[in-house]
């Protein structure tokens, strides 16, 4: 019996044991993953939970009900990983072992890590919306807001879903118009990037969407401090941002045991070859989704992309050959921007996110950096999509490296 | 991209001014760049110009976190030693290009 181990059940490691237990011999090999909790949480959703459009009973599901029967959960918690002797344990002492090792524990907050952060008014005026008990509290405080300075704010890249700080302060910009109050509230967003986002079209794109919404840009700020008493962000170059409620990316770290195993960076992501996810010294151990150092998003669609290619390698190098497919960095992005409408992007490594079109079988062609009710209705859409065939490693229309079709060069 | 004559040497810079060829970089070469944004180097930024490009050209992506717990200096310093920007002016004054994150 031949072992594949997977640590983390959440999108990239759920995935992997559905597509690998119906392509792999049940008499021949045995799939376990190991997580610490029981609840998987479709993270995307969490975005509309402040502003009341999703609730908790519409992002989370148990984690059991999305493995396969016959990969064995185990709930528990890594405590390091031995590679030299392909044997992972755990803290409670029991040791597994394994012939392939997929790492996709993600990436946590680390909120701790700011001066200041976690002090007095850490979720009473300051709050993340990356966790469900930061959300639902963040919901709450913005029911009881009727005034007064917003601020969105990035401790650092990289982070989980690079543009949800950007939904997000387009959608509390609809959020209070609704309410009637918008003129009576001012939003900031604060980032340590020169622009609105990384990539130059995009960035010039996204930031005419919070322009029009009235939304001020604070760029080229890296937070020091936040200063409880005075409700303010101080940045490493003395520059100070007040607000009266504070919604922040906290620091992103991988697992702890990356780094009690030595296999991280300094923010404990794990590096690997970026078109096969192996991890350089131990061609037995790949890692996938977030947990990964790669020069590309974090986000549920590079785990979903990297993972059917991973998947397909997995089997070559099960058969005795070599990894024959090779990831681009592909990832695909729903941005909403309030008013029932959204955007899309579609890039990877080597290719920034160009306008045009993006061709999906069956709906039609998406428009890619265009403001659309059809975006939004694929945002919505994808949650069904998501919980019925990407967690459960269905093929999806869609390829896993991008396409050039539809796609308009400008510069 | 353009050609620059900087410290009695011809080098490669792009439109923004970082230079493209990094082998084309020498510590007096920085010095002369460092004073055209009114830094004048001292042990500390070579050290720190020095990481930065052991780190680039191993192909590392680079932050300020990361020089920031380089055991150089702190983030604090590296703000001082390179107002601004720390990252990119550093990386202007390093002779590598201008760091771009990856989304």
């Amino acid at each position: 019996m031949k072992n594949i181990l997977i640590l983390g059940a959440g999108t990239a490691g759920s995935m992997m044991a559905n597509k690998l237990s119906r392509a792999l011999n049940k008499k021949e090999w045995s799939i376990k993953v190991v997580d610490p909790g029981s609840t998987h949480f479709y993270q995307p959703g969490f975005l509309f939970i402040p502003f009341g459009i999703y609730g908790r009973e519409d992002v989370v599901k148990p984690i059991g009900d999305l493995l396969p029967r016959e990969a064995e959960l185990i709930k528990g918690e890594v405590d390091v990983v031995r590679p030299n002797e392909n044997k992972v344990l755990l803290t409670d002492g029991r040791s597994l072992s394994y012939d392939y090792l997929i790492i996709a524990t993600g990436a946590r907050l680390a909120p701790e890590e700011t001066n200041g952060l976690t002090g007095p008014l850490w979720q009473k005026d300051i709050f993340e919306f990356y966790t469900m008990e930061g959300a639902l509290a963040l919901a709450e405080r913005l029911k009881n807001f009727n005034g007064g300075k917003l601020v969105m704010s990035i401790v650092d890249m990289p982070f989980k879903c690079p543009i949800a700080p950007i939904e997000f302060v387009c959608l509390a910009d609809d959020y209070f118009k609704k309410r009637g109050i918008r003129d009576r509230v001012e939003i900031y967003y604060v980032t340590p990037l020169s622009a609105a986002f990384t990539k130059p079209i995009a960035a010039r794109m996204l930031g005419q969407v919070m322009q029009e919404r009235n939304i001020h840009i604070v760029p080229d700020f890296y937070i020091e401090r936040v200063d409880n008493e005075n409700k303010k962000l101080i940045s490493y170059d003395e520059r100070e941002v007040p607000f009266d409620v504070l919604t922040i990316v906290p620091l992103n770290k991988g697992a702890d045991f990356v780094q009690r195993s030595q296999l991280g960076d300094e923010l404990n992501f794990i590096p690997v070859d970026k078109h096969t996810l192996q991890v350089p010294q131990y061609p037995n151990i790949f890692v996938l989704g977030d947990a990964a150092a790669l020069p590309t998003s974090k986000a549920g669609s590079v785990a979903h992309f990297a993972g059917e290619i991973l998947f397909e390698n997995i089997m070559h190098v099960i058969n005795g050959d070599k990894p024959a497919q090779k990831f681009d960095g592909h990832a695909n992005c729903f941005i909403e921007v309030g008013q029932g409408k959204a955007t899309l992007i579609d890039f990877n490594y080597d290719t920034e996110p160009l306008p045009g079109t993006y061709p999906l079988q069956g709906i039609g062609p998406l428009k890619l950096l265009g403001i659309t009710r059809l975006n939004h209705w694929g945002k919505l859409a994808f949650r069904w999509i998501y919980w019925h065939l990407l967690v459960k490693g269905r093929t999806l229309p869609v390829s896993a490296n991008m396409s050039m079709k539809g796609k308009k060069i400008v510069s | 991209m353009a050609e620059k004559i900087v410290a009695g040497r011809t080098i490669q810079v792009n439109d923004e001014g970082y230079m493209t060829n990094p082998s084309e970089w020498t510590r007096e070469i920085a010095a002369e760049l460092a004073k055209e944004e009114g830094i004048t180097l001292t042990d500390k930024h070579y050290a720190v110009l020095e990481f930065i490009r052991q780190k680039a050209l191993a192909g590392e992506t680079l932050t300020i976190r990361k020089i920031g717990t380089s055991g150089i200096v702190d983030m604090k310093e590296f703000y001082q030693l390179f107002p601004g920007g720390p990252l990119k002016l550093a990386s202007k004054l390093a002779g590598i290009p201008k760091p771009t994150s990856c989304v």
